[in-house]
């Protein structure tokens, strides 16, 4: 254990009990956050697992199932549902980038622009969590109205043959990437405003003494010091838009197209009862989400920032 | 305005008429100044005189209310910054965290596109004995190395006019008399124009050929460190480079070279062409180490001032001098700073001496006795203590 206790080292008898006993009451302070991880986090993730390996109870109800070792569940889900995957990856790429574009100036804004002015800064960072204030889903729906055949903007764009007179906004890719990107900017803006209100305007000064212009320092020395909250920002909105399966389902803003992985594991937990099916899909979509963002961190280098 | 090429030497810089406001404050208040090619030139004075903001205007961070600047004879005064043939060593140096210490020295080399910007850089490290840091981060630095590290990043692109703002306030004194060789040789080296801005009255005088004290947004005095110490013309001068003792008095004759000033009594003579004001009532001084002390009445000698008797209330030695406050009554303490040419203090607290000095290290001064700061005597220990911890406060709140 990389207690503190144990590297200090100072001289002196007293040391030899000292460092026991502290780790031993770091331990005791330890043990709610370990017995909840255990209970609420292993627990269900060991269920979650073996549940994938079930076989059906032969001759028995739908939703019987009996313990096994059926690795092919796993083939079986991926053969049958891998458009969903790619649509699931892609849709929370795509809202990560929008959402990313559209928060980072915000973020900057807020930052670094409004410094001066703490109450702009206070009233913008309330705007920014207002919609937290309204449910979810009810905002989703909100949408679903706003961007229905009737509106004005669907009868506008369709008047100026943005889209076809007998297409519709709702149960599009777009309109299923809209609502991953509403929904997840503040998880966007928040982490990336934390990191950008930190940055030290005198490095930005010194790019322009050294002959950068506002755009290289931009790149050059604002972009990389701003790394930690866009790794962030960008892993709080990835994550959670990978498995979501509010937005793209047929009831709120998507249909059965833009179905994602989060919607066939919701129909087979909840529709066709089909437990080692859903178990299996999202023991998958955990383990790329893993692999991806282990990637990502890799890549992206953050331990060497600040 | 930057070519792609090196600043072939450095280049004159010009302030014409500049005035900066801000919201609630006048920070510079009609400067000009003009400093010549190749020279280093120091700007001093204390927290808030408006030195930091001319040396952000000189490189472009700040823009003036009004005024023109001029480097090499050139109109930059609409220049953007990053377009101005100027480095600056910052304060707090402002090193890039997610560089190397090598990409930090070639980052303005590759913004302007100079061939072989890892090679210069390199050289640049080796000037400032750090190359074989070249790969660590900034943060693995000590101050001063990260110091010297801010120095090359600046050297390397030979600016026309390298700014440097109080780049070893954060050093401590060992260290700091050592990048002040450093820097000098450097100067002297690659022949750039140096502006140099510290609160340092002993860095200004020790680096600069010129010197030029700031006070309130304007500039008190310039000139040569030697001259500025010796005839200093404001009572400011007279107390922030070094100490002085200031008698107010009026002018009562005139007797050849000097004029005579009544001191409560004492009649002082100072020498005319060392004062700023030849009537009415005037402020003179003489600095502490011009002083002599005595134990016995000295005898009368022509081009001789002495005052006295007086009581010896305090005695502090330091080495190579001793302080001595002596309390002439009609008169405020009196500072006399005595090289240890005996062992120990030649007067005891509490001894009854006089102080005298040649006619000729009396100086007078231009303020308007009416208006002039008072100065109480600041020698004895408590109110040094005082100084330096509002100093420091000071210090503390503008960074």
């Amino acid at each position: 254990m990389a207690f503190a206790a144990f590297g200090s080292g100072g001289p002196g008898a007293a040391v030899d009990q000292a460092p026991r006993r502290r780790s031993w009451v770091a331990l005791v302070l330890l043990l709610p956050g370990l017995a909840y991880l255990a209970l609420f986090f292993l627990t269900p993730f060991v269920s979650l697992i073996l549940t994938s390996l079930q076989t059906p109870v032969e001759f028995g109800d739908v939703g019987q199932f009996q313990q096994a070792f059926k690795i092919e569940n796993y083939a079986l889900v991926v053969q049958q549902y891998w458009p969903h995957f790619l649509r699931a990856f892609g849709y929370a790429l795509a809202a990560t980038f929008f959402a990313l574009v559209i928060s980072y100036p915000l973020a900057y804004f807020i930052g670094v622009k409004a410094r001066p002015w703490p109450l702009i800064q206070a009233l913008m960072l309330t705007l920014v969590i207002a919609p937290f204030f309204i449910s979810f889903l009810l905002r989703t729906l909100a949408w679903k109205a706003l961007m229905s055949d009737e509106t004005p903007v669907v009868q506008a764009l369709k008047a100026l043959s943005i889209i076809p007179s007998d297409g519709h906004l709702t149960g599009t890719a777009f309109s299923v990437i809209f609502g991953l990107t509403y929904n997840f900017i503040p998880f966007m803006t928040l982490p990336l405003y934390t990191t950008l209100e930190r940055l030290d305007t005198r490095y930005l000064e010194a790019g322009s003494d050294l002959y950068a212009a506002p755009a290289t320092t931009f790149w050059r020395v604002t972009v990389p010091l701003s790394m930690p909250g866009v790794v962030s920002g960008t892993l709080l909105t990835f994550i959670p838009a990978a498995g979501d399966y509010i937005n793209a389902s047929a009831s709120f803003l998507g249909s059965a197209q833009t179905q994602m992985v989060g919607n066939v594991i919701e129909t087979n937990f909840l529709g066709l009862l089909d437990y080692p099916a859903a178990s299996a899909l999202s023991v998958l979509l955990m383990g790329i989400i893993l692999l991806l963002v282990g990637l990502y961190v890799k890549r992206s280098g953050t331990e060497d920032l600040l | 305005m930057v070519g792609s090429a090196f600043a072939e030497a450095g280049a004159d810089l010009e302030l014409v008429g500049i005035h900066k406001r801000f919201p609630g404050f006048t920070a510079i208040e009609d400067l000009d100044l003009r400093i010549p090619a190749g020279s280093f030139f120091a700007l001093l004075g204390p927290s808030g005189c408006g030195k930091t903001t001319t040396l952000r205007l000189v490189a472009g961070l700040e823009q003036p209310t009004s005024g023109r600047i001029l480097i090499g004879g050139k109109d930059v005064t609409d220049v953007k910054s990053f377009k101005r043939p100027v480095n600056t060593v910052f304060q707090s140096y402002a090193l890039f965290p997610h560089m190397s210490v090598l990409e930090n020295v070639a980052f303005g080399l590759r913004r302007r596109g100079i061939s072989d910007p890892v090679g210069k850089a390199h050289e640049a490290l080796q000037l400032v004995e750090l190359d074989h840091l070249a790969a660590r981060r900034p943060q693995q630095l000590s101050g001063g190395q990260q110091q010297r590290v801010a120095l090359a990043r600046a050297v390397v692109n030979r600016p026309a006019l390298l700014l440097l703002d109080e780049p070893l306030g954060a050093l401590d004194l060992k260290l700091r008399r050592q990048m002040q060789l450093e820097l000098k040789s450097i100067q002297d080296d690659v022949g750039l124009t140096f502006l140099h801005v510290t609160h340092d009255q002993e860095e200004a005088m020790t680096m600069a050929d010129t010197v030029a004290v700031m006070n309130k947004g304007a500039i008190e005095q310039m000139g040569a460190p030697e001259e500025l110490y010796e005839l200093p013309r404001t009572a400011f001068v007279a107390n922030f480079l070094g100490q002085s003792n200031l008698f107010t008095g009026p002018v009562i004759s005139s007797k050849g070279e000097s004029m005579v000033v009544d001191i409560s009594g004492v009649k002082i003579e100072v020498p005319k062409d060392r004062s700023q004001r030849h009537n009415g009532e005037v402020t003179i001084g003489v600095r502490p180490e011009k002083l002599s002390v005595h134990s016995e009445a000295p005898a009368k000698a022509a081009g001789v001032n002495v005052l006295g008797p007086g009581r010896v209330t305090d005695v502090s030695f330091s080495g190579v001098s001793t302080q001595y406050l002596v309390a002439v009554p009609g008169l405020g303490p009196i500072t006399v700073f005595s090289q240890n040419m005996v062992f120990g203090p030649i007067a005891n607290l509490g001894a009854e001496v006089w102080v005298s000095w040649t006619v000729d290290h009396g100086f007078g001064l231009a303020d308007d006795p009416g208006d002039a700061p008072r100065f109480a005597s600041d020698t004895n220990t408590a109110t040094i203590a005082t100084q330096t911890r509002n100093e420091l406060l000071a210090e503390i709140g503008e960074g």
